[in-house]
């Protein structure tokens, strides 16, 4: 998918969480939009990133990589990365790489965002 | 009842996204199993091994990427990532193994690595193809292994080349490996991968250089993973190469009696 079609929308959710809906493919081409996506979720005071793979149509292994670089650039502003809305298939991905052990998963969007403190 | 492409008709079609989930990426594992060793293989160091991103690993945080590009007359993208996949041991510097499958790279598949070190030291260790598809495949690395992450092989068409590419997300894993990385071994690694790329070019008929990209994605060293030493494929090859000459000795006996 070229990246002009990916979109990556960010939604305010409280003072401290920021949600992205995960729209299209994350591939290694997906670097550019995914960043600018983190960039516009990260205004001052917020805690919490709340990844919405719901609307994801498909992910490679350049698409996971990406969410590593992501997490450590949250983890450098001292916020937690969440996700919701991962179908059985990338959760067991998730688990194979290891990417749960840093990536807060949820059954929701509302559980998430409980989880981050949103209320 | 089939239609035209042997499908039943009452049962689900799955959609694109769906088959291409099913078919390139690895089935969840929990730990490693090594299905097949060849003769002469040191295999230590794999089977009942976790997996380990760059989450788990100790080090700095890595992407090198290593690029040559190849007249797209001589190679497209799919055909180069096809026979990348089918003969991947054949590209690697003289000195260090790869035991795969003999089908070739495929989700799932794990593979035994014999490299040598610098004082001609051997490791043995290994890693599992997570994902393989048409035009890139990815291999990651157990606990255990020099560093914890993955690499990524593939090709693109840009204008009239094809771009064969290797990237590294990687951090050392313990404190030895990071040592080791800062005292030379990335220069090391750095010259493993563009050899393996200029083998790959000249199976096509084409010689040229290596661009390679180094980038540090996280400066931070992370301290409370110190523990993965425990796990170190060195210092376990290392033992166990130490304990050859009796083991010899423990096999002639065995024979005799």
């Amino acid at each position: 998918m070229p990246e002009e079609t990916m979109t990556f929308e960010v939604r305010p959710a409280g003072d401290t969480a920021r949600v992205i809906d995960i729209n299209g493919d994350i591939t290694a081409q997906s670097e550019g939009v995914l960043m600018d996506a983190y960039g516009r979720a990260s205004d001052d005071g917020v805690k919490s990133i709340v990844l919405n793979f719901s609307p994801l149509d498909y992910m490679n292994s350049g698409g996971i990589g990406l969410l590593v670089t992501l997490l450590v650039r949250a983890q450098r502003q001292h916020q937690s990365v969440l996700a919701y809305g991962l179908s059985e298939h990338y959760r067991q991905i998730f688990e194979l790489t290891r990417l749960d052990e840093a990536v807060h998963i949820h059954d929701s969007e509302e559980a998430a965002l409980s989880a981050a403190g949103v209320s | 009842m089939s239609d035209e492409n042997g499908v039943a008709a009452d049962q689900p079609v799955p959609d694109e996204s769906t088959a291409r989930e099913a078919t390139n990426w690895a089935k969840a594992v929990s730990r490693l199993n090594v299905s097949e060793v060849p003769e002469g293989a040191m295999n230590l160091n794999v089977e009942g091994r976790r997996l380990a991103s760059p989450i788990q690993g100790f080090g700095k945080m890595w992407q090198k990427t290593y690029q040559i590009r190849i007249p797209t007359a001589k190679v497209s993208a799919v055909d180069l990532v096809e026979t990348w996949k089918q003969n991947f041991p054949d590209f690697w510097p003289e000195g260090n193994q790869f035991y795969g499958p003999l089908t070739g790279i495929a989700p799932g598949e794990v593979a035994v690595l014999n490299m040598t070190l610098p004082g001609k030291m051997k490791l043995s260790t290994g890693v599992m193809v997570l994902y393989a598809d048409e035009e890139s495949f990815t291999l990651m690395t157990p606990e255990g292994h020099m560093f914890a992450g993955w690499i990524t092989f593939s090709a693109t068409e840009v204008e009239d080349e094809t771009v064969a590419q290797a990237q590294v997300l990687m951090r050392a894993s313990d404190p030895i490996f990071e040592l080791g990385l800062t005292l030379g071994g990335h220069k090391q690694e750095n010259v493993f991968w563009e050899e393996t790329l200029t083998n790959v070019a000249k199976r096509f008929g084409h010689e040229g250089d290596v661009d390679t990209a180094v980038v540090c994605v996280d400066q931070k060293r992370q301290w409370g993973r110190w523990r993965n030493i425990w796990q170190s494929s060195a210092i376990r090859s290392t033992f166990y190469m130490f304990g050859a000459p009796g083991r010899a000795i423990k096999r002639g006996l065995s024979r005799k009696s």
